[in-house]
């Protein structure tokens, strides 16, 4: 089938079966390999897409079910060819290391940011508990995201 | 050279320079194993064994290679070269030789046009097994002589003896390294019947080697290549597509791609091994040791791997940073059909330190002195003996200092919460708020700084300097740690030149770098960039003087510097255990405050303190990284990380069933670092990638016990050891 949706503000059709996971499509065949497989089970968040304003693994979502959809990817939160301030909160704080979770954070903080631009400590943590990162232990993270919060309140 | 010319640059050490894949990572446009893709490229697939221990009865391939879109399946018999591969002994099969010794054991291999054909191909081989008994107990397989290593350590009088005696089992579970970036590989035949092979790895030339063997090919044949890696934590120091994914582009001279999931991930990568340890420890009135028995065995599951090396950390660090003149320790490594097991952050350090610092918590217990202030007055320091191998500390060793900065480290200044949200269990807890408890645990942890035991230890790097910038090539490995800042900082440092580039290198263009493992690369590498650096601008200020321009300096051309840097020698010890086999140490101290609720047997971690001894800090950013990070994995083995086995079988091989600490498990951290520069590797900096994960632990466990009281001698604490059930 053929499935057309808006991703990253520019619309986008593909060939697909219908069963296909949303992930798959966009590393496998829209050359958005950004989004990053983990775990396939929707438990790590590497693979996080914004599909209409919700925040959700795309290794979890059929692709046939998405005809119409406007989705963001983490190749779509830059803004040109400047990192988004999300982006650069989270290098400056160090929350980079091997990288393999970062795009699923970067959506996922995409996502909390644009529906609240100031939450406390308590709503971020519960944000991003769907986002496993191996490397870091968050706290440069969590610095970032404090740094946004207070930059935005 | 510059210097003269305008202000010195920016990015040296000390500062905490941002990374420089920082900003291709944050976009999705970093390239990981898993990322590789070339035109016209097959998919690879596995088949494994369900069974772990099993003969194989039978094995057809034809249902699978009569399918539209499979180009080939390859079994044991097709290895061109040696069959086994490891890196002591190669005693691992590359494929199935007729009977499968884990669970997940590969049997044969597929590759087809497309991964669902490659998937589709594996399920279609017709294979049946008879079941043989599993040898799944590491006690049993050693009393059967099934060992890859026996150590044994005899230090001073063995009929020496305290007045104050503690005696305890421990137990320590299997830990899964679980990087989010699964085992990825991209073979490429180059038509002349060689292959570039582009694998996640943390070490490609011992990779190399193994490679070359079993595909019975010409080393210059095979290139290794770095590519991007989503963690590491010791599990891709052994082999997992490398092999194969060569094997099957060979014999259909197309590019192959091979990428686990998540399950064969977990199946397909060695583990931290599951430890059992007796423990005596004698000490006299002022609990100062006087002896110090132990009885060790890992489970090193069905093939050797690293555990040799393991081994010998586990039985050098038995005792901890602590001196002891009397020390008797037997410590096997025994050969069971559990999963293999191999390096994991801390490498032996971890499981003997949940022992000892559990020990030592009891002793001071015992004598009614604070738990630091046992460790205090048993602090192992520079110049003194080690307890076990009888080794003089060489170079920096700040315990007692450690141990008194962890004590300026304020408490946490609120008590319990009453938020629900911040109670353990979260919201979910029924227990009523009065009744959560709070304790507080410390603990000491020790390592080694890179190989040990007379291993040939160096990394080579070849400094390129251009008229835009100096080139680092090397075949070290960035698994995220930072490693490729810090060198760019070390030459920025020393040569005053501003734009650095890092140029990984493949197995032919340049030698071994050593892995990414042992806290060493900081050191070793970082050592190479920095002699190197040293070198160059001896020669260009011999030849140019001060203040040359770059365009000056390779107006003739590119200067090149290589070096091949080493630490100093360490022996192999004598059959007792004696002599120098290690090249310098490293101290960490932790302290843990959980909260926990006695009925759920829930525990939330509310903060993990460390002081932490760095050498010099060349990045504070990145150390606090590597703090944060190993912290997290410390957390995660005390309270909730294990590989379930059942017959030898992982029950839970999934980011549902093995659980991770999540921003909400995670507690906070305060940190002191000590700068007291190490006797070798750059600007005194002294590797810290595995002791923040060490003595966490132990840290949090002792937390437990000062709330609960229950003596938890098993790790990862569960809620029945708690509760009491």
């Amino acid at each position: 089938m053929i499935v057309s949706f808006a991703i990253n503000g520019e619309n986008r059709s593909a060939t697909v079966a219908g069963w296909e996971s949303l992930l798959t499509v966009l590393r496998d065949d829209l050359g958005l390999a950004g989004s990053k497989n983990a775990c396939e089970q929707g438990e790590c968040g590497s693979c996080s897409v914004i599909i209409d304003g919700e925040n959700v693994c795309s290794c979890l979502v059929m692709v046939g079910d998405l005809e119409g959809t406007s989705i963001t990817t983490v190749e779509g939160v830059a803004v040109g060819d400047d990192l988004h301030p999300i982006q650069e909160a989270i290098l400056e704080e160090g929350g980079v290391q091997c990288g393999f979770c970062t795009p699923g954070f970067v959506v996922s903080a995409a996502h909390l940011f644009e529906n609240n631009p100031s939450p406390d400590e308590a709503t971020i943590r519960e944000a991003f508990s769907g986002n496993i990162c191996r490397c870091t232990g968050y706290g440069a993270l969590l610095r970032a995201f404090h740094k946004l919060s207070e930059d935005d309140s | 050279m510059t210097a003269t010319t305008k202000e010195r640059v920016v990015g040296g050490i000390g500062e905490s320079t941002q990374r420089p894949d920082g900003v291709a990572k944050l976009t999705g446009n970093f390239a990981y194993g898993s990322d590789l893709w070339i035109d016209g490229m097959l998919w690879g697939a596995t088949l494994r064994s369900p069974y772990a221990h099993a003969k194989l009865t039978k094995l057809d391939i034809a249902p699978a290679v009569t399918m539209s879109g499979v180009r080939v399946v390859l079994t044991q018999e097709d290895v061109p070269g040696r069959p086994g591969f490891g890196q002591v002994e190669q005693d691992q099969p590359v494929l199935c030789d007729g009977t499968a010794r884990y669970w997940g054991e590969p049997v044969a291999i597929v590759a087809a046009d497309d991964e669902e054909t490659a998937r589709a191909a594996v399920a279609a081989i017709v294979v049946e097994w008879e079941q043989l008994p599993a040898v799944t107990d590491a006690d049993r397989a050693r009393a059967a002589g099934e060992n890859y290593r026996d150590m044994v350590i005899r230090r001073g009088d063995p009929d020496a003896a305290g007045t104050v005696v503690i005696e305890a089992e421990y137990e320590t579970a299997t830990q899964d390294q679980a990087p989010l970036g699964p085992e990825a590989g991209l073979a490429i035949p180059d038509g002349i019947g060689g292959l570039d092979l582009h694998v996640t790895s943390q070490w490609i030339h011992i990779d190399h080697i193994q490679i070359v063997a079993c595909l019975g090919m010409e080393p210059d044949d095979v290139r290794c290549h770095p590519v991007g890696i989503g963690g590491a934590f010791g599990a891709r120091e052994d082999i997992s597509v490398h092999i194969h994914v060569a094997m099957l582009a060979l014999r259909t001279g197309r590019p192959v791609r091979m990428v686990y999931d998540r399950t064969e991930s977990f199946a397909g990568h060695v583990k931290r091994h599951a430890a059992r340890m007796r423990y005596r420890h004698e000490a006299d009135e002022d609990g100062r040791l006087v002896k110090v028995t132990v009885d060790l065995i890992l489970d090193g599951g069905a093939y050797a791997h690293t555990s040799h090396a393991v081994l010998a950390n586990a039985a050098f660090f038995t005792v901890g940073p602590y001196n002891c003149d009397n020390v008797v320790v037997d410590a096997s490594v025994s050969r069971t059909n559990n999963p293999p097991a191999g390096a994991m952050r801390g490498f032996g350090a971890v499981q003997v330190c949940f022992a000892y610092e559990s020990q030592m918590d009891r002793l001071a217990e015992a004598l009614g002195l604070h738990p630091l202030e046992v460790r205090r007055r048993n602090a192992l320091e520079s110049g003194d003996p080690m307890a076990t191998s009888g080794q003089i500390v060489e170079g920096s060793l700040p315990t007692s200092r450690v141990i008194d900065e962890l004590e300026t480290i304020p408490m946490p200044e609120e008590a319990i919460p009453d938020d629900p949200s911040l109670l353990p269990g979260g919201t979910g807890l029924t227990t009523p708020r009065s009744a959560v408890v709070r304790g507080v645990g410390y603990a000491l942890g020790l390592k080694n700084l890179a190989f040990s035991e007379a291993f040939d230890d160096f990394s080579e790097v070849r400094l390129i300097l251009t008229p835009v910038g100096l080139e680092i090539h090397t075949a070290a490995i960035e698994v995220g740690q930072g490693l490729v800042t810090i060198c760019q900082q070390i030459a920025r440092t020393v040569l005053d030149i501003e734009h650095i580039a890092w140029v990984g290198g493949d197995t032919s263009q340049i030698g071994s770098a050593g892995s990414t493992s042992a806290s060493r690369q900081t050191q070793m590498t970082g050592g190479a960039v920095y002699e190197a650096s040293v070198q160059l601008k001896a020669r260009i200020t011999e030849r140019f003087g001060e203040g040359a321009t770059l365009e000056e300096i390779t107006a003739d051309g590119p200067i090149e510097q290589w070096v091949r840097y080493r630490h100093p020698p360490t022996e192999e010890p004598d059959e007792l255990g004696q002599g120098n086999p290690h090249a310098g140490f490293v101290v960490a101290a932790h302290r843990a405050v959980v909260d926990v609720d006695p009925e759920l047997g829930l525990v939330r971690v509310v903060r993990v303190d460390t002081v932490q001894d760095v050498g010099k800090a060349l990045n504070p950013q990145a150390i606090v990284g590597q703090l944060e990070g190993g912290i997290a994995q410390g957390v995660g083995f005390a309270i909730m990380e294990e590989l379930i086995l059942e017959e030898g079988v992982i029950l839970n091989p999934t980011f549902t069933d093995y659980l991770i600490p999540t921003l909400l498990d995670t507690p906070d951290v305060q940190y002191r670092l000590i700068e007291e520069p190490a006797h070798w590797g750059p600007f005194g900096a002294k590797g810290i990638g595995e002791s923040p994960t060490i003595s966490s632990t132990p840290a949090v466990v002792a937390a437990i016990r000062a709330a609960t009281g229950k003596p938890l001698t098993r790790v990862p604490v569960r809620p029945q050891d708690i509760v009491g059930v």
